[in-house]
């Protein structure tokens, strides 16, 4: 082999086996990359216990109930399987809403209660004008209407 | 019609070419980022969740676009560098970096501002956001590790070396939104389609091909500078009319 051969090899081997070192750690660290835990692994007790972590998933449809000093928020995080019911005190982002994403850090409390101290909004990868979602919305309801029938 | 395009690997030739091209990439960058931006802030319609926020995406979708893919065609310069031994190859190299780095910056920064309005927070240390970071501080690496080298030719070999390593971060950054639960949203254009309007589509791709275009046109323009540097002891250098005078 000419020296350049060699080194091409080198290099490419050396690529691959810090893309397999790196791929490993990268598996083996899984839970601490992941930003948030889902309602379905708090209740399978995967959750750490006792100090703050985050939970993601969607806002429950018509969960969202305003107490009246104006600021503290109770609502109910789903991933479709299981909920987890979030109280939170403070100013919430633009794009929480019912139906949303939505990511909340704090404790689980004795009460079953997450007590957020911070609640950011997940936003989705869908980019339309409003008249666009009107219509999808509409049809989504219609479909609906049809499987109620 | 052979065309032997070893000829343009040799710093002599290619200063000249890259003189020649830079103007048309740089007028073709400026006509597309005029336009882009036009139909990005004028023409498209605004998002139905998001409203006028939205429109950082035209900014910052393609800097991110551009951070990721300069590092592979940097690193890809520097692995020919290192393989060849080509003086041209580590030369560009070293003219990506700094563009690389701008737009890695750019990318941060713009989500930020977005971030705040929308998520609630400048800052979240999830996958991609961290992943980018990272990409940024590599490009910085890279820098500071060439500019800490006395002789250019071991500057060069070591600096290829961190450019190639971290090659491995790039991959990490695109699929991060998919291997892990990050606050940072998936792709929206994806190789199944996408459910984007047209106009927002059309202004993003027209932006992204003017950073792509200024890019290459910074780039040609600073390997000329570093060409001109590095090779000041030489003759073609001295006879040039623009050294001359």
């Amino acid at each position: 082999m000419k020296p350049r051969q060699k080194r091409f090899v080198f290099i490419v081997v050396a690529l691959v086996a810090l893309a397999v070192v790196v791929g490993l750690v990268l598996n083996a660290l899984e839970s601490n990359v992941n930003l948030y835990f889902t309602p379905t692994q708090v209740f399978n007790n995967e959750a750490p216990h006792g100090r703050s972590f985050r939970i993601g998933g969607l806002v429950e449809e018509g969960s969202i109930k305003r107490a009246n000093d104006g600021l503290t928020v109770n609502f109910v995080i789903t991933d479709t399987h299981k909920s987890l019911p979030v109280v939170y005190k403070g100013i919430l982002p633009d794009l929480f809403k019912e139906g949303k994403g939505v990511v909340a850090q704090g404790k689980m409390e004795a009460d079953g209660v997450m007590h957020a101290e911070e609640v950011l909004a997940k936003h989705d990868e869908n980019y339309m004008p409003p008249e666009a979602k009107d219509a999808l919305d509409k049809a989504q309801k219609a479909q609906g209407m049809e499987k109620a029938k | 019609m052979a065309i032997n395009w070893f000829k343009y690997s040799a710093p002599t030739t290619f200063y000249g070419l890259a003189g020649k091209l830079i103007p048309w990439f740089a007028f073709s960058a400026a006509l597309l980022f005029v336009i882009g931006l036009y139909i990005g802030f004028a023409v498209a319609p605004v998002d139905a969740q998001q409203g006028e926020f939205y429109r950082i995406i035209f900014i910052h979708v393609p800097a991110s676009i551009l951070s990721m893919f300069l590092y592979l065609v940097m690193a890809g310069y520097a692995a020919l560098g290192l393989i060849f031994n080509t003086r041209l190859s580590a030369m560009m190299a070293t003219a990506i970096a700094p563009t690389g780095a701008l737009f890695a910056f750019i990318s941060l920064w713009t989500g930020a501002l977005w971030g705040k309005p929308m998520w609630g927070a400048w800052w979240v240390w999830d996958a991609r956001l961290t992943s980018e970071l990272i990409l940024l501080f590599l490009y910085l690496g890279f820098i500071a590790l060439h500019a800490s080298i006395d002789d250019p030719r071991r500057a060069d070999r070591a600096s290829a070396l961190l450019a190639i390593v971290g090659s491995v971060n790039v991959p990490i950054i695109y699929f991060s939104v998919k291997w892990w639960n990050t606050l940072h949203q998936g792709s929206t254009i994806k190789y199944t389609g996408t459910s984007m309007h047209v106009a927002m589509q059309q202004a993003m791709f027209i932006v992204l091909l003017a950073c792509w275009l200024y890019a290459i046109a910074v780039v040609l323009a600073r390997v000329r500078s570093i060409i001109l540097e590095r090779e000041r002891n030489t003759v073609w250098i001295n006879e040039l009319p623009e050294v001359r005078s």
